[in-house]
């Protein structure tokens, strides 16, 4: 997510293949680095939806089809 | 006589020539910049209207359909706590108690008991992006909305603690929060007729 852009893709890949992985961790890490926080939607039971905050690649499931990055959160007024 | 007034002559062109050429520079300066050719800012009006449809597209991909047709239809989402000690301070009247969020585009998080439609509290919380890539500061209004509802689920403790906690009422008038939570509440009764009528199965918007 960008301000006055929405959704920006980053980087796309399968994990199954090495050198694609490497590219989505390097991205993963990037992300974060510049201060995103990093959320895998998901199902649930019954149809329920909710999102999965990850802070390492390693704990994004092997199945996601995305992982959304959004600015953290602070405070407002 | 003759070259006496020569020479007053020259000392008044002189003079006048001395008052006038600052005028006479800023009017040139003046004349050049109306006619300079302004690079252009690459503002496109356009551009915030297809963030927010983009938006809106992910939003609808990320949560499920009730969901999806709440915000469109009302929006807002309702979003259920799940923290045992409920949102606020320990020993309000939440603990223990079924309760929601109202999540509002740009606007507090707004948490409620729903049995009784006590408002508890309202949560400040922003996503800046401070790196401003595109001009501004502000998710379009569906990323905002979809940014809370994924600290929500994702983690409702962590986007809690960082909000800033205040009464109800501050930013968000009580008043239009209770009508808020009675179109839902009748938005919420006519999707159960239109589902008992459909035979169980509510229709995809």
């Amino acid at each position: 997510m960008k301000p006055g852009h929405g959704e920006v893709l980053l980087a796309e890949g399968d994990v199954e293949v090495s050198e694609e992985q490497d590219v989505l961790a390097a991205e993963f890490r990037a992300q974060l680095d510049s201060g995103m926080w990093a959320a895998v939607p998901t199902t649930v039971g019954g149809g329920r939806r909710e999102a999965q905050l990850v802070r390492s690649f390693d704990e994004v499931p092997r199945d996601a089809d995305r992982v959304i990055f959004f600015p953290q959160a602070a405070g407002g007024r | 006589m003759v070259l006496a007034l020569s020479v007053t002559a020259i000392v008044i062109v002189v003079l006048l020539w001395e008052v006038a050429i600052p005028h006479i520079e800023r009017w040139n300066e003046r004349r050049r910049a109306r006619r300079r050719v302004v690079a252009g800012t690459g503002m496109d009006p356009g551009r915030e209207r297809r963030a927010e449809q983009r938006a809106r597209a992910l939003l609808r991909s990320c949560v499920n359909d009730e969901e999806w047709s709440m915000y469109r239809d009302l929006g807002f989402l309702r979003i259920w706590g799940r923290l045992a000690d409920g949102p606020g301070q320990p020993g309000r009247a939440a603990e223990g108690a079924p309760y929601a969020y109202l999540v509002y585009p740009h606007k507090p998080i707004v948490a409620y008991l729903p049995q009784t439609r006590e408002l508890l509290s309202e949560h400040c919380v922003q996503f800046p992006d401070e790196t401003r890539p595109y001009g501004s500061a502000l998710l379009p209004d569906s990323d905002d909305v979809l940014a809370k509802w994924m600290a929500l689920t994702g983690d409702e403790r962590r986007l809690i603690t960082s909000a800033n906690m205040h009464l109800p009422g501050r930013q968000i008038d009580p008043k239009q929060i209770r009508r808020d939570l009675w179109r839902l509440g009748q938005w919420e009764q006519e999707r159960l007729r239109r589902a008992a009528r459909n035979d169980g199965h509510v229709a995809a918007p």
